[in-house]
């Protein structure tokens, strides 16, 4: 029996959701202010963290106030941990774009021209191709798709790698802009961060799917 | 399942989600206790109770056993009335600015307005189509299709029309507990009360039973006023709009019931609905 306050839960479920599209969309301006040097497409950024804070604040609410009234147990009260987890971990990626949108704002502002941008384009691709992938696992509740998630987190923290040696190369051939590889390294490693962030949210969903630790269950996969 | 199945429908925006976090809207006050001292000879049972009830909404009455929140409901139908010890010491219960205590008020006529459902179900061993049309047929109803109409309107306001509709002849008591609970709504809604009064309305039910009711209870308070007493306390969670809570006679609270379970005023409340009382 559908009870009348499970639409409560549906409003938890499409409050994460519009969370996780405005932090894919906020990631993907970050980088393409940073690529089309725009401060306005920065700033824009900057400004839509705020209604993704504002989400998350309304998702905690939420989950506190179903908790309180309606006794969840299950996979309801998985949804709402997985609910508070989730919307902390998109709060951090509106958070780390924010930051890319900053520090381009001043590396425009600093007149300085940056030669490149090294694998960064290539890191916040796969970054986001993660955070889609986690939110399609939650919206069509499919572990097997959280699941793939994982081992493509050791292909952004390689790229990450890979910028930190191509930026300190960068320092050193011209020590006059280090202040802007030095900015290029925070990006690079924003852009990593959020793929964390991604896997992390595939691990809650896959929890909430299954009951099981995805760390766990990949530990003894690799064992057998 | 798509993403946009999942979305809501209008569009979130900063105002939205400041909008929809506040509830302070109520609906106009139907009920008023004031100053309301009752005792049953010697001891005293309610000690200074004033609450405004809204109408159209579901007040929840929570507590420990005797701490008076049953007394306080069975005074707002005078249903006391019939215990020849119980006695109003203070205060007065008003009904829509109407003294219910004022000598020319009819205590009948009252309990039309006023309806009860008690904690065991109690239909009267008749058919279920008599037990629905009792209060009418005392008050003198006898036309067929006034009858009919009464009887399919109510069933079907107490979610049981269903379930009964081809057996309306056979006697109340063969139904389950659950539906016979139902049957007794449904026969309360018959005589076109504004408020129903519930007595624990579930304790003796299951939880399928149970549901059926708080879903029941959910439907109603389109229409009516309702006011329950009940140890369940995520009943009242679920159920209710506002919650009152009573210990020893005394209200020691009542607010919204989010409030109430989320962050009550009172430590004593806190402890009762946490579990750690006593």
């Amino acid at each position: 029996m559908k009870r009348y306050f499970h639409e409560e839960l549906e409003a938890v479920r499409s409050h994460l959701m519009e969370m996780g599209e405005r932090a894919v969309e906020s990631a993907n301006l970050a980088l393409r202010a940073l690529e089309q040097r725009d401060l306005d497409i920065a700033d824009s950024v900057i400004e839509g963290d705020d209604m993704i804070d504002a989400i998350e604040t309304r998702i905690d609410e939420e989950v506190a106030r179903y908790i309180s009234l309606r006794a969840p147990v299950a996979k309801d009260l998985r949804l709402l941990f997985v609910a508070v987890k989730a919307s902390h971990d998109l709060e951090r990626v509106g958070d780390e774009a924010t930051s890319i949108a900053k520090r381009t704002k001043k590396m425009l502002s600093s007149n300085e021209t940056y030669r490149g941008l090294g694998r960064v384009p290539d890191m916040c691709e796969l970054a986001i191709s993660m955070l889609k992938e986690a939110l399609l696992s939650f919206i069509q509740e499919e572990e097997d798709i959280a699941h793939q998630i994982i081992g493509r987190d050791k292909a952004v923290d390689a790229l990450n790698r890979e910028n930190f040696k191509e930026f300190v190369e960068l320092m050193k051939d011209d020590p006059s802009k280090v202040d802007v590889y030095a900015e290029m390294i925070f990006i690079s490693k924003s852009f990593e961060r959020i793929a964390d962030h991604a896997k992390n949210i595939s691990e809650e969903v896959y929890f909430l799917l299954t009951s099981q630790s995805l760390k766990q269950v990949i530990k003894e996969e690799t064992k057998s | 399942m798509s993403l946009a199945s999942l979305r809501l429908q209008k569009e979130i925006t900063m105002d939205t989600l400041a909008v929809e976090s506040q509830k302070g809207d109520r609906n106009p006050s139907l009920i008023r206790i004031s100053d309301f001292d009752f005792s049953y000879g010697d001891k005293q049972a309610l000690f200074d109770i004033n609450m405004d009830i809204a109408e159209r909404e579901v007040t929840a009455f929570i507590g420990p056993s005797g701490c008076g929140k049953s007394t306080l409901l069975r005074c707002i139908n005078r249903m006391n009335d019939l215990i020849e010890s119980a006695r109003i010491d203070r205060g007065k219960v008003e009904v829509n600015g109407v003294d219910i205590y004022d000598e020319r008020v009819d205590a009948t006529e009252l309990r039309k307005r006023i309806g009860m459902v008690f904690q065991k179900s109690n239909p009267f061993p008749k058919s279920i189509y008599e037990n629905v049309i009792y209060g009418l047929r005392i008050q003198g109803v006898n036309r067929k299709p006034q009858l009919d109409e009464t009887v399919e309107r109510c069933l079907k306001g107490a979610a049981l029309w269903e379930e009964v509709k081809d057996r309306l002849d056979t006697s109340g008591l063969s139904l389950s507990g659950g539906q016979q609970q139902r049957l007794c709504i449904a026969r309360a809604m018959a005589v076109g009360p504004d408020v129903l009064l519930m007595d624990e309305p579930c304790s003796a039910l299951d939880p399928v039973a149970t549901a059926k009711i708080e879903e029941l209870i959910h439907e109603l308070k389109n229409e009516y006023t309702i006011l329950i007493v009940t140890h369940n306390m995520q009943q009242a969670a679920r159920v209710s709009d506002r919650t009152a809570f009573f210990y020893m006679g005394n209200l020691i609270e009542m607010n919204a019931t989010d409030q109430i379970f989320m962050s009550p005023d009172k430590e004593q409340t806190e402890a009762y609905i946490s579990g750690r009382f006593g």
